[in-house]
């Protein structure tokens, strides 16, 4: 199969009530792909108007839609992820045109990873079950679970597909309606997806609202008529929804990233098998997705014996990390997802430097050829220093590699959890102890052990410390949509005795 | 001489001032984690909530420059230039609007800077 860039319309409007609209003022930005830096289409420009129609449109919705079964709402979501597998290709070209990723990447992760997400959610509402509790013989205390109404969820774009379904699909499965804000850098497969499966769903159950963060993105966040804000992103936007939402007395979840450690013990050299081959890989997935990624495996932790015979395998697998057009198939990365991400990166790269970090491969942007010339690429870049230097310290998101060495485990550990952040970690040994007690030690709401950048559905991922809270992609992200409905109910026919 | 841990460009100057007009009294906030973070953010000054955890660095147009104290433990050693770049940021930042991102220029802060900042 060949892919290429898909066909866009020229404009596109925001999905309220089931339907496309033109932003109330006609204000429209332009949307370019980072690949070549090109205009791909224009969205609209929404302000406070445009998001309380979507907010009111959500409410008007949400009784009728709270009031579905559990087998109608299942039924919908299967349909839903029966969709995008239907236009799974389409759904991989639109994301790489408007992120940049490489299209093995969108084709084989991204939307497979968006298809799964809604199944699980959509399964596992059919086996949940509430409790009833006898707590004497005459009182029974019920638990039902209830939608909580409306909920606003802002989702990044560096997975745009994929943190739309992390969200949306636990906000339906049980019982929300949505309002929607894409990142205003990928609104492209929101605005498909919506087109997809406008037929399955109940107006104003999934609004998509597109727009600037200062514009659109406060009043949403702020609307005194939405009932929970969701959030991923960093940490000053983070607190600034927290403060809009607690005005409101809203719960909130949030996801707002790390700078997660990788450690490679080093009995992993004990042989030279399929396992040191993945161990390998496993190290450079650091450039999986251009490094935009809350989790990437930015610092790398090596046992101080086997650091040069380790490092130099690295070092030539990330030399061999084959960059151009992101689509074709053989290409591994592709674009950053914007001009100032690609500036941002190489002003990190340049402070490391300053501080003495040593570059060990890359350190600067990549030049491509042709149209892509004029987009945003970055050599996969690995810098050898320690844990204090700021490329240490700070989620860069691009393609760059800390590493630093260690001495025992009780140092591994130290340096691991020595950041403000605690979302990803990965350990990786042959030693039967340390991968139970390491990953134990290790501050962090994830934990690949002997393996990374894995994300299935039924495994719940959310931070530790300045990484935020709430735990997605599993069962008990349905909680965080959801109110507790505790029926305390008597069937003693006595009176209490006071009055 | 006299010495400080934050500057700013004239570019950057340029757009600020252009925000203060439009929305009055603002305040920088470095921001960490994930997508547009590792980025200072221009906010309106009564949005957003400063208390002890978080640090004045100093003062660029006009403007404060804060920085949570934990953040700060592991940038105290550089100084920070705030500049001005073309892009789309998705962030609440006031001037994302304008298709113009402010990111920081950093640089190690020398020994007689540091002497000298420590004092004050």
């Amino acid at each position: 199969m060949n892919y290429s860039k898909p066909k866009f319309k020229e404009i596109y409007g925001n999905f309220i009530n089931g339907e496309f609209e033109d932003p109330d003022d006609g204000e429209y930005f332009d949307n370019h792909s980072p690949i070549d830096n090109k205009l791909l289409a224009k969205y609209p420009r929404s302000k406070e108007s445009d998001v309380k129609k979507a907010i009111e449109a959500a409410n008007n919705a949400k009784d009728a839609w709270g009031k579905t079964s559990v087998g109608e709402r299942s039924a919908i979501l299967m349909k839903i992820a029966d969709v995008i597998e239907a236009n799974l290709n389409e759904f991989a070209q639109m994301e790489t045109a408007d992120n940049g990723k490489a299209i093995r990447e969108t084709v084989n992760a991204d939307v497979p990873l968006a298809i799964d997400h809604f199944r699980y959610f959509a399964s596992v509402i059919r086996a949940e079950e509430g409790s009833a509790t006898e707590l004497n013989e005459n009182t029974v205390s019920l638990i039902i679970r209830e939608p909580l109404g409306v909920v606003a969820q802002i989702i990044p774009w560096n997975f745009p597909l994929l943190m739309l379904a992390w969200k949306v699909a636990p906000a339906l499965a049980s019982g929300n309606c949505v309002v929607l804000k894409p990142a205003e850098q990928t609104p492209a497969s929101a605005t498909f997806l919506a087109e997809k499966i406008a037929h399955l769903l109940p107006p104003g159950v999934f609004n998509v609202i597109h727009g600037f963060g200062p514009e659109a993105g406060k009043p949403l966040a702020s609307s005194g008529k939405v009932d929970k804000v969701a959030f991923t992103g960093e940490t000053t936007t983070g607190q600034l929804i927290m403060q809009y939402a607690s005005k409101n007395l809203n719960p909130v979840t949030m996801e707002l990233g790390g700078k997660s450690p990788n450690i490679f013990f080093n009995s992993i050299m004990d042989h030279d098998d399929d396992f040191l081959d993945k161990c390998i890989e496993g190290a450079v997935l650091f450039a999986f997705n251009q490094g935009e990624v809350c989790t990437a495996p930015s610092r790398l932790l090596i046992q101080e014996d086997i650091y040069d015979a380790f490092i130099e395998k690295v070092i030539a697998r990330t030399e061999a990390i084959k960059m151009g057009d992101p689509f074709d198939m053989n290409t591994m990365m592709g674009a950053q997802a914007s001009n100032d991400q690609q500036e941002k990166i190489l002003s990190y790269i340049e402070i490391g430097k300053e501080e003495g970090a040593k570059v060990l491969t890359g350190g600067g942007a990549k030049k491509l050829e042709g149209d892509l010339s004029k987009g945003f690429y970055v050599q996969p870049t690995i810098l050898k220093g320690h844990n204090k230097m700021r490329v240490f310290q700070e989620e860069i998101f691009g393609p760059v590699l800390a590493v630093c060495t260690f001495k025992d485990e009780a140092e591994a550990i130290e340096i691991a959890n020595d950041t403000l952040y605690g979302l990803g970690a990965g350990v990786w040994t042959r030693d039967a102890h340390q991968l139970y007690q390491v990953p134990r030690a290790i501050k962090a709401g994830r934990v690949w052990v002997n393996c990374y950048h894995d994300y299935p559905a039924h495994a719940p991922f959310g931070g530790y410390k300045k990484s935020g809270f709430g735990r997605e992609n599993h069962l008990m992200m349905l909680n965080h949509y959801r109110q507790t409905k505790n029926m305390l109910i008597s069937y003693d026919k006595k009176k209490l005795g006071f009055f | 001489m006299e010495y400080n841990r934050v500057e700013i460009t004239e570019e950057a100057a340029l757009v600020v001032e252009k925000l203060k007009q439009q929305h009055g009294e603002v305040i920088f906030h470095q921001s960490g984690g994930c997508c547009d973070g590792s980025s200072p953010m221009l906010l309106p000054k009564e949005d957003f909530y400063i208390d002890d955890n978080d640090i004045l660095l100093g003062e660029v147009s006009g403007v404060p420059f804060y920085m949570s104290h934990d953040q700060f433990e592991y940038w105290k050693h550089t100084h920070l230039t705030v500049d001005l770049t073309d892009g789309r940021g998705a962030s609440f930042s006031l001037e994302i609007p304008l298709g113009k991102r402010f990111i920081i220029r950093s640089r190690l802060l020398k020994e007689e800077e540091i002497a000298y900042l420590n004092k004050k």
